[in-house]
């Protein structure tokens, strides 16, 4: 493929300008969830009475996950606007935007996951084998990073007022992620099926399964693969058919 | 090897020039309720047909909004017409805008990678290339600065000399010879009369009807979109120097 190399270089200048001319430089993936979750494992340990020894491990699955989607969509929607100088002079093939975008994200989140794996150690509470089940809800997660932002990329070009909302949108996929509570002990049980229709609260909730070596959810691993599937053909066929106009539009 | 590098067949580009854009949902809707979501048509192209063979140079001349720029974002693949079609073969270097891929934040030398892969070159070759588009640019230290530090004639330099350095197939050319003091216009002149010496195609959009008689072998006049002269360079830069 005559684009590869492209592709490779639009991941590398993500990683490289995301931390130039910090002094910790990519170290930051790995501090910036460390100290989110201290806070938040101080806030709500104490503002919801959790004090279960695993619950900064818990708030931390839940959080770097949500990060990593929020950043990954949130760039992605922004993509084609961000390349509007490319996009406008050369001929590239643009669903190599909103995909870059998504993949350095990607691998800015997979750096950061040592620190899940160190803080499990520090808090005794050691990963079985069945802790490598993980790559089946990152997989999943991956895709469904894909699918939504691919799809907001085309909406983005012609609305511009969806970054707004998106970041409005992000907050409720957030509070309904449980990233930071029991939503057994939280919330009532005619509340809380709902947060199985959130595809990223099912990952997250999967993802947790694999870390403290419990048992999958079948709803809970199969509903955000569709989701993910879905959104990824419908979002990658409007894509490719709106893409010639896009320039006419920013 | 196919001699036609680039067939233009009836080629229309057609913008949609209402003067309400649109740009948010609830501006979206208001209209939409309303029935004012106009469309004024503006041909920026009609029926343009065109074929430039390997090794032909040819001068694209017309006053200012006859359509030249539009013509050539058609070749480059940027826009896509609204109706005809376009073939092409081969690697084509547009110098519409010169470093119109480059990031602010990037130095010298790592933009010079990132538009080489906007060319579609892979690593590879952008490596070995690389010392030579270095000494072509002359930017010295330079090349090591971010390039939100450049000038703009730096930066002209450095898009100019990625692009010639990398050997296209085409290469257009869109005003662009005026970049950076005498020294370097020289210097550019001369590689691209090598260039054409080893048989590039070259398209060169140009007011300069001397440069056009000097370096070009057909020519073209547009006007309002549609091409009213052709013929050798020699003959229709004198025509329409008049």
């Amino acid at each position: 493929m005559q684009y590869t190399n492209l592709f490779c270089e639009l991941v590398k200048k993500g990683i490289k300008l995301k931390y130039r001319r910090s002094y910790l430089g990519v170290l930051w993936s790995l501090i910036e969830p460390l100290l989110t979750m201290i806070v938040l494992t101080l806030v709500f340990g104490t503002l919801l009475d959790h004090h279960e020894a695993s619950f900064p491990v818990y708030i931390l699955a839940g959080r770097l996950i949500y990060g990593f989607f929020s950043q990954a969509t949130t760039t992605a929607l922004k993509s084609i606007r961000a390349n509007e100088g490319l996009i406008k002079k050369v001929y590239v093939p643009k669903l190599l935007f909103p995909m870059s975008g998504i993949c350095f994200n990607f691998i800015l989140f997979l750096i950061s996951l040592p620190v899940l794996f160190a803080v499990s150690l520090v808090l005794k509470c050691y990963p079985s084998v069945r802790a490598l089940l993980i790559v089946l809800p990152l997989l999943t997660l991956f895709l469904l990073a894909c699918g939504v932002g691919v799809t907001l990329s085309t909406m983005g070009v012609y609305f511009r007022d969806l970054e707004y909302l998106w970041n409005i949108a992000l907050m409720l996929i957030m509070y309904t992620s449980a990233i930071f509570y029991y939503p057994d002990r939280i919330l009532d049980s005619n509340v809380s099926w709902l947060l199985k229709f959130n595809p990223l609260f099912c990952v997250i909730s999967s993802a947790r399964s694999c870390i403290f070596g419990e048992a999958f959810d079948t709803w809970e691993v199969l509903y955000p693969l569709g989701f993910a599937v879905v959104f990824l053909l419908l979002g990658t066929a409007v894509f490719k058919r709106k893409e010639n106009e896009f320039l006419l539009h920013i | 090897m196919n001699d036609e590098l680039i067939k233009l067949d009836n080629v229309g580009m057609c913008f949609n020039l209402s003067s309400e854009k649109v740009d948010s949902l609830k501006e979206y809707f208001i209209k939409l309720v309303g029935g004012k979501l106009s469309y004024r048509e503006f041909w920026a192209l009609r029926d343009v047909s065109l074929s430039i063979k390997r090794g032909e140079r040819l001068g694209v001349m017309g006053l200012n909004g006859a359509g030249k720029s539009t013509l050539m974002k058609v070749i480059a693949g940027v826009f896509v017409p609204t109706e005809g079609s376009v073939k092409r073969s081969g690697v084509i270097a547009p110098l519409i805008e010169l470093g119109a891929g480059f990031d602010m934040q990037y130095t010298g030398r790592e933009n010079v990678f990132l538009y080489g892969a906007v060319l579609g070159h892979s690593k590879k070759y952008m490596q070995a290339r690389y010392e030579e588009i270095a000494e072509f640019a002359d930017l010295g230290e330079f090349m090591d600065v971010p390039l939100k530090n450049y000038s703009s004639g730096m930066r002209a330099r450095l898009g100019f000399a990625i692009a010639v350095m990398c050997e296209p197939d085409v290469l257009i050319l869109d005003e662009v010879l005026s970049v950076g003091d005498v020294k370097f216009r020289k210097k550019s002149e001369a590689r691209i009369t090598e260039m054409i010496d080893k048989g590039i195609t070259v398209i060169f959009v140009s007011h300069n009807t001397e440069q056009i008689k000097r370096l070009c072998t057909r020519a073209i006049i547009l006007e309002k979109g549609r091409i009213v002269n052709e013929g050798s360079a020699a003959e229709l830069a004198e025509a329409y120097a008049k």
